[in-house]
């Protein structure tokens, strides 16, 4: 198992452990070690019920763990307050999941400047284009007015993708990204990840089942029943 | 415009036909309140100026006559029954002072000294019993507009002049220019019956309809200089009449005036004990209404959002996970419930009127006044507005605190 680092961690994993239930207790997650350097394209592998999803939202700030402690760009997560954990989650993480989950009373545009919305209060012009640039860089600047609603399964998965990018986040989790898409849109989304991560230097975490996607991806993180079971590098393709 | 209420608007506008009904609901909750408020109000109103229209808020009047029983000078027991003497027309002792400290108090707006007495009205072979009443026209015309109700002639006491009611210049067959004689039932009293007064015949100047056919049989206004003459009191006067700024006030300001004076102060509120207790039912019945017409739109706020806080969870999830804080989720949905408060009760304010408009224009009495009497006023709206505001912000709470402490995950996945 080779332990695959470039740069200093962004992302680092000590003993993290995900348990459920109360009389009945299921272990989602055992003893999490692992680090994430800057720049790098991870995808998460592992069979259903592995925990490769609970991982991500733990990673994602979105849940907490049981046990264990995580720092991401240096800071340990464990001692931040409900806001603090929301700012870093909305300033220094983006998400994309399988299923787009885009805001359907909003256009395109709207969905893409979200975050930054989210994070400054007021619709600003400066916001504005950086939306319509990021929908640009993924080929929908012509839908940006467009109800979310109105664009077919693609094209709001690129959405999606360009709202993860908005406050430039380090670290871009994304869950099954390409799983609801025909295998066309599927491989456009992903050479739109890659072309990210290679422009950008954002690092990824994807989730995913399809052995081929996490063949083209620089390191496989497998899971099984909750434990790291591998962690191997890939010749970038 | 703040991200949250831009969320919270377009939430509402995709969401049309749910906000739709609840905007109805509200509106029609806060037409019903605006409604009832104003169809309240101005029966009240009127009712209170068609009895207090002609009546002072309060008269201050000497204290009553009570007998003294002298003890006994020796050892000896003697039984005595002591009898309520009979009341008969006193001035109060130094009117003038007792009238600076009344006008002093606060809240006081207008007094004026007044003599009043029984008396019989006569002309030729008729003879009427009569409340006598002396004025100073100058200022009891504050205390009671006496102008307003003249029907014939004006109000001019001076001199041997009278005003009477319409009742009793029929009853006497007298009108304006007309003369009555009066005769006060005190003439075995010192000087009273031998005056200039008690043998004059008096003018009628003037005839008043206060709406009312026992005072309008029975009162007859002279001046004060002339029931002062008739009654036997040169200078004096028997009462003095108050008006307050605010009437509902009348009876905390009675308590001062007695406080100050030591004279006996009855305040309207005494005096028609009943009609108060009417009027507060009234009131009563009227919140009772508009708590549960509040309680019904606050439950319709209240369902409305907990029903968009599940169908949105997946969607609140997302907005959690790109950045939205739990604060700001809490006020999105807030925002929603004061939105929906704001719109329905514009609406409903609207309805209110319309509604009110209708009914006052349903019925009118034959001087062109409406028959039911509404009071709509800006004060109405706003507090409805408020109110309207406010529960819908209130029932909004349950629903946003229930969406703000989502865990983001889960809502992702199971929403």
């Amino acid at each position: 198992m080779a332990h695959v680092e470039r740069g200093e961690p962004l992302l680092r994993l000590e003993g993290v452990t995900k348990a459920y239930g109360g009389h009945v207790v299921t272990h989602a997650l055992r003893g999490i070690d692992l680090a994430v350097g800057a720049g790098e394209f991870v995808a998460l592998t592992g069979p259903s019920g592995s925990g490769k999803s609970t991982l991500l939202n733990i990673i994602g700030l979105l849940d907490t763990p049981t046990s264990g402690r995580i720092w991401y760009r240096g800071v340990e997560t464990g001692a931040l307050d409900e806001a603090g954990m929301t700012r870093l989650r909305g300033e220094g993480i983006g998400f994309v999941f399988q299923f787009h989950h885009l805001l359907s009373a909003f256009t395109a545009l709207e969905n893409v400047l979200l975050p930054m919305l989210a994070l400054r209060g007021r619709r600003d012009v400066e916001m504005e284009a950086r939306a319509a640039q990021l929908l640009h860089e993924v080929g929908l600047a012509d839908r940006a007015a467009y109800p979310s609603s109105d664009l077919s399964g693609g094209q709001q998965q690129r959405v999606a993708v360009a709202r993860a990018l908005m406050l430039q986040p380090p670290l871009v989790l994304a869950d099954e990204p390409t799983g609801n898409l025909d295998s066309e849109s599927g491989d456009q989304v992903f050479q739109l990840l890659r072309d990210i991560n290679a422009r950008h230097d954002t690092t990824f975490i994807l989730v995913t089942h399809d052995e081929h996607l996490a063949a083209r991806c620089d390191r496989i993180v497998h899971l099984v029943d909750g434990h790291l079971a591998s962690d191997t590098s890939n010749q970038v393709q | 415009m703040p991200f949250e209420l831009i969320v919270a608007l377009r939430y509402l506008r995709e969401g049309r036909t749910q906000t739709a009904l609840i905007l109805a609901g509200i509106a029609v909750g806060v037409g019903v309140i605006v409604f009832l408020s104003a169809l309240i109000g101005g029966l009240q109103r009127t009712l209170i100026a068609s009895t207090l229209g002609t009546q002072p808020h309060i008269v201050v009047r000497p204290r009553e006559e009570v007998p003294r029983v002298l003890g006994p000078r020796d050892d000896t027991v003697r039984e005595a029954q002591v009898e309520r003497p009979a009341q008969r027309v006193r001035s109060i002792v130094q009117w003038q002072q007792a009238r600076n400290a009344i006008a002093s108090v606060p809240g006081v707006v207008a007094t004026s000294p007044t003599i009043s007495g029984a008396a019989i009205a006569v002309r030729g072979g008729g003879a009427n019993a009569v409340a006598l009443r002396g004025i100073e026209p100058e200022t009891y015309r504050r205390i009671v507009p006496l102008d307003s109700f003249l029907v014939a002639g004006r109000v001019d006491l001076d001199g041997l002049k009278v005003l009477i009611g319409v009742d009793l210049a029929r009853e006497l067959g007298v009108e304006v220019g007309g003369r009555v004689r009066l005769r006060v039932g005190a003439e075995d009293r010192r000087g009273a019956s031998d005056t200039a007064s008690a043998r004059a015949a008096y003018t009628v100047s003037g005839i008043f309809d206060f709406g009312n056919a026992d005072l309008n049989e029975r009162w007859v206004f002279a001046s004060l200089r002339t029931t002062q003459s008739l009654f036997g009191l040169e200078g004096g006067a028997s009462g003095i009449e108050v008006r307050v700024r605010e009437i509902y006030a009348a009876d905390g300001i009675a308590a001062e005036v007695v406080r100050r004076t030591g004279l006996v102060a009855d305040s309207w509120m005494t005096t028609n004990a009943q009609l108060l207790r009417g009027l507060r039912s009234q009131s009563a019945s009227s919140l009772m209404i508009q708590v549960f017409v509040v309680l019904a739109v606050a439950l319709g706020i209240a369902s409305v959002l907990a029903v968009s806080v599940v169908q949105k969870a997946r969607e609140i999830g997302i907005l959690r996970a790109t950045g939205t804080s739990t604060r700001q989720v809490l006020r999105i949905f807030l925002a929603q419930g004061a939105i929906l408060g704001g719109i329905g009760s514009a609406i409903g304010i609207a309805i209110g009127i319309g509604l009110g408009t209708f009914f006052a224009s349903l019925a009118t009495n034959p001087d062109g006044s409406p028959t039911f009497p509404v009071d709509l006023d800006v004060v109405l709206y706003l507090r409805s507005a408020a109110i309207a505001i406010g529960v819908g912000t209130l029932s909004a709470l349950l629903p946003a605190r229930r969406a703000a402490l989502m865990n983001p995950a889960d809502a992702i996945r199971t929403g």
